[in-house]
């Protein structure tokens, strides 16, 4: 999610100096001898690929901390009471994991259309928007998820199970909604034609990783609670 | 196949003053906003400091004006035990976040770790922005607590639980001043989570050719751990706030336990956890701790090699020691909870660590000290800074050793001792590391030198007041004065009185010496001379670009990086040392094997 | 300007060290049983860390004299043995050190929180709460009664929250501001919190301890010298934080069952 975009430079990929990594150092520079910054500008790493990692590592500590919350406070209590998860969560799963692939298909579609390597009629577009709607209607389905606990009269100060089951949802809903506008980025990019690789590889990594998160959370919630 | 992106730090000069100074993209605007802040809430944080010293050595003495900062704190001007503890909270906060991380961290490192790797700004300026604004509503959201309800929360920075978690039944400021000071910290979180991720993928994707790990100067290596740090600190300390939030708000019981009374009314919470809180809030606070300290070893190493002529013994063990203080540091906060009913085994378990992360600090010390050695020790503002750092990282680390060890830890917990410890390791250290930072790097952020004279009458005078200050408070410590008491009305600790006298007259002089620092810096700002373009006859890449540097750091072009960072003590067509960016080669290249 | 500054530094060590060896500012003397493991830890940490701080800051200062003013243009010079000399020296030093001061660190501490309270042991309940500290000793039953939250009332002086009409237990309980301990006697001391977290500290006891609300904490000593000593709280409790505190008087045997018969007749 940089700032700025250009078009994909039209530069022989062979012609790439410093391709061997033959500088003194530098590891991932692409500067060649002269300080033409030009190329390095279009060839140096894309600090997003780097950057997903961070803030995946991130929500990982963050989850993390949540989670030795509740084994702390679970351990230490004898007012935790148990309930029975909704069971349109699996179903939520299921739109979830749906939309993870859907994504893997755009991903591929958008690959040969940005290589040409096959002329390519429809839109890449079709699957993104296919993904967006799967992730939202995952969080549509979380909400049910809520509305149903507090049908059964199980609101977030009930109990502190209660408690824990919505932060831990809506925590993690909310960063499937912070992806789902990543991919509203990368649509926007993509109908510009200024899509980078990089962003669209990026975003699919978070995107994953909210289905591992999830399946993560559902073994938690289903085993703890 | 080969990723045909674009590079994302390109962007191009703004011109509308908006843009340009105010919501920046540009790094340099970003580190000058965050040193601004710094400072802003540095003057802040001592003045609290200097209210609550007057009420320690005369608990009845009025202070004209004291009752503008509060409703009922201070009724006839005279502070409340309330108002003291509420004072002391927000100096500790203010100073803690807002500055010690700021200021060595955020602001120097927005400033320079970009030009040090040769980058010409940061991959992701908006989030860099967004950082630092995110922050500055932090400070402010903290801030409002003087204004609104019944003030700031009085429990203290680390706010233990169940006491930041009960409401207003509590205490004056319990309730709101709660909200706003774990809404404040949650957002301070979420603004050093992005800093950190532009700090990491500068680091390890913008360098230049050339510049490769072991090349980078030792502050950019500091900058680096501790945006590693922040990113595993930071990531946890949010969630804890918004459990302590949503137990105010939303009647939650995550960290009140059941069965407890204030004014004969049990309240309706249910079972928390009160350790609970203590293991997520150290596990924050003690990394931050090195948050605050790790970029001054680096900041002070870069300053001290410059000033000496000649390069440290060994750059790389200091850049080890750095990322062993980061990795143990999450292995030791369990040191702040020896008496806390903590399982006294774990008590043990965590006293080790502590033990040994004396080690790479030993370590750390002992490659300066001896690297003076036969240097050609260059006396200026900077490097007596720099200098005073290692002498109060010395005094303030080894009372370390008395805390590490639990048994210990019974006579001197919650006593002065404590507060002396970490006073003079990461409040009078880190603060040293920045002021030598300023002395050093001004020229290049501004454009000007700062006045030489004045800037060593600001070193006297700090040096000396603050062992004066903080030295006994260790005394205090030993002969078992508890911290947080607004007063001290118990039998043993009448005879102490004196001693605090003593302590507050020399705080104050001591914080009205920093306000030569703030006319310095104010008056060089504007008056001082022009500075060239590498004052000090540094080598890191800094120097290599005009002062102060242009919109994308080294004016279109990227420079090459041809050695290792410091090579002073050479002989080669310019003096006594070689820049990076130079491709001259010379004979007696300093190269770590 | 450095060679005022290299002294300035070794003026401000020893005049850092001079109250500690002088012994200007320190704890009381030592009234329990265990406190002594105690202090000789600390003295033995006071002696090592003391050389440190004194050697670090002392070549510090030397080297600051040295390599300031001579030398302007002459060759620099490293240090002979180098990094690798220095970082070996450190472990060995330092490792040796920390390795020392923990394991007898370890025995010190053992001393208080490892070992169990023997049996015959006395057993005081001290409950904290904001403000004060209040005691309870259960009476010739030798039985605490339970505790009940929600009857906690100061106004009838219900402090405990005791319900003696349904707790035979409790009707001899015995409930004081202040604390008395029979000398040379082990006492086991049983802590809970009313409200906030509090701590129990007296330093003549070389005893401090958190109370935690919700939990039960304990905590066992004997103090061996008649005398009255403070006890005050030391974990930040709220506004009445630093006048929170209660005394503990050591008794002799017999003076301590005439404190009591006393109180219990004021119950």
């Amino acid at each position: 999610m940089a700032s700025t975009v250009h078009e994909p430079p039209q530069v022989d990929p062979h012609r790439l100096p410093g391709h061997g990594r033959s500088g003194n150092g530098g590891g991932e520079n692409l500067v060649p001898e002269d300080g033409d910054r030009g190329v390095a500008l279009n060839y140096s790493p894309p600090p997003s690929s780097t950057a997903i990692w961070v803030v995946l590592f991130s929500i990982t500590m963050t989850f993390a901390a949540f989670t030795s919350a509740l084994i702390v406070r679970k351990g230490s209590s004898l007012d935790w009471r148990s309930f029975k998860l909704p069971s349109i969560l699996f179903f939520n799963t299921l739109l979830l994991l749906a939309s993870s692939v859907a994504l893997e298909v755009s991903r591929r579609r958008i690959a040969a259309f940005m290589g040409n390597m096959k002329s390519q009629v429809e839109s890449p577009a079709r699957w993104l928007y296919m993904t967006l709607f799967l992730g939202l209607l995952f969080v549509a389905g979380q909400y049910v998820a809520w509305s149903q606990l507090s049908g059964q009269g199980l609101y977030l100060a009930t109990n502190p199970s209660s408690s824990f089951f919505y932060v831990l949802t809506a925590t993690h809903a909310l960063h499937v909604l912070g992806g789902l506008a990543g991919l509203g980025y990368v649509i926007r990019k993509l109908s510009k034609s200024s899509l980078r690789r990089s962003t669209l590889d990026a975003t699919a990594r978070y995107w994953h990783f909210m289905d591992a998160l999830w399946l993560y959370l559902l073994l938690l919630l289903s085993m703890k609670l | 196949m080969h990723d045909t992106s674009a590079h994302a730090a390109q962007h191009h000069a703004p011109t509308s003053f908006i843009r340009k100074y105010v919501f920046s993209l540009d790094h340099k605007v970003i580190g000058k906003q965050y040193y601004a802040l710094a400072l802003l809430a540095a003057l802040v944080g001592m003045t609290l400091s200097w209210l609550m010293r007057l009420h320690l050595g005369w608990t009845n003495l009025a202070i004209p004006g004291l009752h503008f900062l509060s409703k009922n704190g201070a009724p006839a001007n005279v502070m409340t035990p309330e108002f003291y503890l509420q004072l002391m909270t927000m100096h500790g906060t203010i100073m803690v976040f807002f500055v010690l991380t700021t200021a060595p961290f955020a602001a120097f490192g927005n400033f320079f770790l970009p030009i040090q790797v040769g980058a010409e700004d940061m991959p992701f300026p908006r989030f860099n922005m967004m950082s630092f604004w995110v922050t500055f509503l932090a400070f402010i959201v903290l801030m409002l607590s003087f204004l609104l309800g019944d003030g700031p929360t009085l429990g203290g920075w680390t706010q233990y639980a169940p006491l930041n978690a009960m409401g207003a039944v509590a205490g004056p400021g319990q309730g709101l001043g709660v909200v706003l000071w774990a809404t404040s910290i949650a957002l301070f979180c979420i603004g050093q989570l992005l800093g950190s991720l532009n700090f990491i993928t500068t680091t390890l994707d913008l360098r230049v050719k050339g510049m490769s790990l072991m090349r980078l100067p030792l502050s950019a290596w500091a900058w680096f751990i501790t945006s590693c740090m922040g990113l595993t600190a930071f990531s946890v300390l949010m969630p804890a706030c918004i459990l302590v939030i949503l137990d105010h708000v939303a009647g939650t019981s995550f960290f009140v336990a059941s069965g407890l009374v204030i004014n004969d009314q049990l309240l309706p919470h249910s079972g928390g956890s009160t350790l609970l809180w203590q293991h997520l809030f150290w596990f924050f606070g003690h990394p931050e701790v090195y948050i605050a300290i790790v970029p001054g070893i680096g900041i002070v190493s870069h300053i001290l090699m410059a000033n000496m002529r000649k390069p440290m013994l060994s750059q790389r063990v200091i850049i080890y020691c750095m990322g062993a203080l980061a990795v143990l540091s999450y292995m030791v906060y369990g040191h702040h909870m020896f008496v806390s009913g903590m399982n006294p085994v774990s008590a043990l378990a965590f006293s080790f660590p502590t033990l040994v992360i004396t080690i790479p600090a030993t370590i750390t010390v002992l490659i300066w000290v001896f690297s003076l050695y036969g240097s050609r020790l260059r006396i200026n503002s900077a490097s007596l800074f720099a200098l005073g750092f290692i002498s109060m990282f010395v005094s303030g680390g080894i009372s370390g050793f008395f805390l590490a060890q639990p048994s210990i830890d019974i006579m001197l917990h919650a006593t002065y001792f404590v507060v002396g410890h970490f006073h003079m390791v990461m409040g009078v250290a880190a603060m040293f590391g920045i002021f030598a930072g300023t002395y050093f790097w001004f020229p290049k952020m501004t454009g000007r030198m700062m006045n030489e004279t004045l800037g060593r009458v600001h070193f006297w005078l700090s040096f000396v007041g603050t062992y004066c200050v903080f030295m006994p408070f260790h005394y205090l410590g030993m002969a078992g004065n508890v911290r947080r008491y607004s007063s001290f009305p118990e039998d043993y600790l009448q005879p102490l009185i004196p001693v605090h006298r003593l302590i507050t007259i020399a705080a104050l002089l001591t914080g009205a010496a920093q306000l030569i620092f703030v006319y310095n810096l104010i008056q060089s700002r504007f008056r001082g001379q022009s500075a060239p373009d590498n004052p000090w006859q540094a080598t890191s890449l800094e120097w290599s670009t005009a002062t102060p540097p242009p919109f994308d750091n080294f004016g279109g072009k990227h420079p090459v990086v041809y050695h290792d960072p410091y090579q002073y003590g050479v002989k080669s067509s310019v003096g006594d040392y070689v820049m990076q960016a130079s491709p001259e080669q010379v004979k007696t290249e300093h190269e770590e094997k | 300007m450095a060679r005022l500054f290299a002294l300035t530094i070794i003026v401000i060590a020893i005049a850092s060290a001079a109250p500690v060896v002088m012994h200007t500012w320190v704890a009381p003397a030592d009234i329990s049983t265990h406190g002594h493991l105690i202090d000789e830890q600390m003295s033995e940490t006071m002696i090592e860390a003391g050389l440190s701080f004194l050697a670090a800051q002392i070549i510090l200062a030397i080297f600051i004299w040295k390599f300031s003013s001579f030398h302007r243009d002459g060759e620099i010079r490293t240090f002979p043995g180098g990094a690798k000399g220095l970082v070996i020296a450190a472990i060995a030093l330092v490792g040796a050190e920390v390795l020392a001061l923990g394991v007898f660190g370890v025995k010190a501490w053992a001393d208080v929180y490892l070992t169990p309270p023997s049996a015959d042991a006395m057993p005081i309940q001290v409950q904290a709460g904001q403000f004060a500290f209040y005691f309870r000793y259960p009476g010739r039953d030798g039985k605490f009664g339970p505790l009940h939250p929600e009857l906690i009332n100061e106004a009838t002086q219900n402090l405990f929250g005791l319900d003696p009409e349904h707790d035979p237990d409790s009707r001899d309980d015995i409930v004081t501001a202040e604390m008395a301990v029979p000398v040379n006697k082990e006492v086991h001391l049983l802590m809970h919190a009313k409200d906030v977290g509090h701590s129990f500290f007296v330093r003549e006891l070389r005893v401090q301890q958190d109370f935690v609300p919700g939990l039960d904490v304990s905590l066992h000593f004997t103090a061996t010298k008649v005398g009255k000593y403070e006890i005050v709280c030391t974990q930040l409790c709220g506004l009445g934080h630093y006048n929170m505190k209660a005394y503990l008087d050591v008794l002799s045997e017999h003076d301590f069952n005439d404190w009591l018969k006393k109180e219990a007749a004021m119950q």
